[in-house]
């Protein structure tokens, strides 16, 4: 399973990575090595198992739909980069 | 006092024979002496844990302390602790002050445990040797040349140098159990579910888990009784009643079935360290335990089938690292795009962009059925050998890892190879069965660990088991030299 360095930049971009253009060619390398490695499950035989969904087949417990946090909104954008007015800044997305 | 184990610390502080500010200033004191040579902690929190400390003496002046009131602890800086730096050992998230604490950290501290710190760690839990963290490598107590293990690598060193009296970690893939091993150390992976990951800082949620590494088994135990529960916040909590897990550690074992699975003596197997598991096992064996063969067939499945699950998960959960709300930003990002894109490929080190492309890589249009879907599969199988396995044993036993400590820079060059060190941890998580590992010996110096893996929800009983070897045996009393 080799990759190509155009796969890697696609795989990247996907991921919203950017993946500097000297380092291409060591993370086809890795990527390729690693996709061959997890091949070995090709063979494995799974006729009739159902795939796993929760490792104790435990369904997702739902709760009722009630306000159960307060608004902390300052307080969590100490973290952020660049806000004004409570507003998360971005680069302008549409000119 | 530093050579203490939490049980007797316990006992000391009940008695007054010393208070947790003392022992809280010791053990800072060790940090200071030790940190430059370790790298163990990314955050010292001193202020914070005097004034814990003394909190903790008051606590226990009015007669309100319990067990672990007053005790030094250190958390893995996975877990959100309110107004400390948390960073996962990634520069994404150096500058992220962490808004709650996280439910093992709320336990812990409801406890009257005093934090000293946020140890080091393999970035966002992905690594073997702790290599991979923005901080730096981390450097094991009994070879400062030699890993300590990973992910929970600052923890294990931490707890090996005694730099505080017992630690946190994380075991996606074997991260509290390999570093424990690897140090001469008890850590403890409960069953999936069995601790709540509410603030722990997910990696691939279907495997994560919290929980211990100690000095020793009852340590453990007492950790464990805080730590486990349901948590409404974690959807993945279980519901079930948690034992006072100290209670039953002393338990007779005669009569005991340990199954040993043959597919953890493959030829990946160091030969001393087999020899440290049979020795161990005859320890068992004149306790009146009876060993069985057993078989794990679709073992050898297992490091493929979760290079291919935990990429997967992870590059669905560390795609809210986007340099938008927290964490780190790009320099003057020119698109919305170009942010996302700079933000991640500067924030993010080698080892965690390598697996987030191979989790997308899986997931993407095309190749989902052949990876993910089969992957999830081989995990079904591998989960069926386990409980297979359960149906006549009431514990397997087997080496944590193929070999002692490996060189630093020895593996970081070739991942498969260092995936291929947790060949014997992984299957655990995958099937979601708790796990755990224990001093057994040392192989040219330095130590390795018995894995004891239990049925679902057998804490109990696997820490029962692995007690009664610490009451046996000696190997979890020796100390690094320079640690004593």
């Amino acid at each position: 399973m080799a990759l190509t360095p155009d796969d890697v930049k696609s795989i990247a971009h996907l991921a919203r990575l950017e993946i500097r253009e000297t380092d291409i060619s060591a993370y086809t390398d890795n990527l390729s090595r690693i996709l061959d490695f997890v091949k070995q499950l090709e063979a494995a035989d799974c006729d009739g198992v159902a795939p796993m969904a929760h490792p104790l087949d435990m369904s997702q417990r739902l709760r009722a739909d009630e306000v159960i946090e307060h608004d902390q909104r300052d307080r969590y954008q100490q973290n952020a980069p660049q806000v004004d007015a409570g507003l998360y800044l971005v680069p302008k997305v549409i000119e | 006092m530093h050579t203490k184990t939490i049980a007797e610390l316990s006992k000391l502080l009940a008695a007054g024979e010393v208070s947790s500010e003392e022992l809280t200033r010791s053990y800072l004191e060790r940090i200071r002496k030790h940190q430059p040579a370790l790298n163990a902690f990314i955050t010292v929190t001193e202020d914070d844990a005097l004034e814990a400390a003394k909190e903790a003496d008051l606590l226990r002046k009015n007669g309100q302390a319990g067990a672990l009131t007053g005790i030094p602890i250190a958390q893995k800086d996975i877990f959100c602790t309110d107004g400390v730096k948390t960073s996962c050992g990634s520069k994404m998230l150096d500058n992220f002050i962490a808004p709650y604490d996280a439910t093992v950290v709320e336990r812990m501290k409801r406890a009257g445990t005093v934090m000293l710190g946020k140890t080091n760690m393999d970035e966002f839990a992905m690594g073997s040797s702790n290599e991979t963290s923005f901080y730096g490598s981390v450097k094991n107590p009994w070879d400062v040349t030699k890993v300590p293990g990973g992910s929970s690598g600052g923890s294990s060193a931490a707890m090996a140098a005694r730099l505080a009296a017992g630690t946190t970690g994380t075991d996606t893939g074997g991260s509290i159990r390999q570093p424990a091993a690897l140090t001469n150390l008890t850590g403890f992976k409960p069953t999936y579910g069995r601790v709540s990951r509410y603030g722990m800082i997910a990696f691939a949620s279907s495997l994560d888990q919290a929980g211990t590494i100690t000095a020793t088994v009852e340590d453990a135990a007492m950790l464990l009784n805080v730590i486990a529960g349901f948590d409404e916040r974690d959807s993945t909590c279980v519901n079930e009643p948690v034992p006072d897990y100290t209670a039953t550690l002393d338990a007779d074992i005669r009569g005991l079935k340990i199954g040993v699975p043959k597919e953890f003596f493959d030829d990946g197997l160091d030969d001393k360290v087999a020899q440290c598991v049979r020795d161990a096992l005859t320890v068992y064996e004149s306790m009146g335990a009876t060993l069985v063969d057993v078989s794990l067939p679709n073992l050898g499945l297992s490091v493929p089938t979760y290079y291919v699950v935990a990429p997967a998960e992870c590059s669905s959960n560390l795609s809210r690292f986007d340099g938008v709300r927290f964490g780190y930003r790009c320099e003057n990002p020119v698109s919305l795009e170009d942010l996302y894109k700079r933000s991640r490929g500067e924030g993010f080190g080698a080892e965690v962009k390598r697996r987030i492309m191979t989790g997308t890589y899986v997931l993407s249009a095309g190749y989902y059925d052949a990876y993910y879907l089969k992957a999830q599969k081989t995990r079904e199988l591998i989960k069926e050998d386990f409980c297979r396995a359960f149906e006549n044993v009431d514990v397997l036993m087997g080496p944590t890892t193929p070999t002692a400590a490996f060189g630093i820079g020895e593996k970081s060059d070739d991942p498969i190879t260092m995936y291929l060190n947790d060949i014997y941890v992984n299957g655990a998580n995958l099937a979601g069965v708790p796990g755990m590992s224990v001093p057994m010996g040392f192989v040219d110096g330095l130590p390795v660990g018995l894995q004891i893996i239990g049925n679902y929800f057998a804490e109990a009983k696997m820490l029962n088991v692995a007690h009664r070897y610490q009451q046996e045996t000696d190997w979890h009393t020796k100390l690094p030299k320079g640690f004593e």
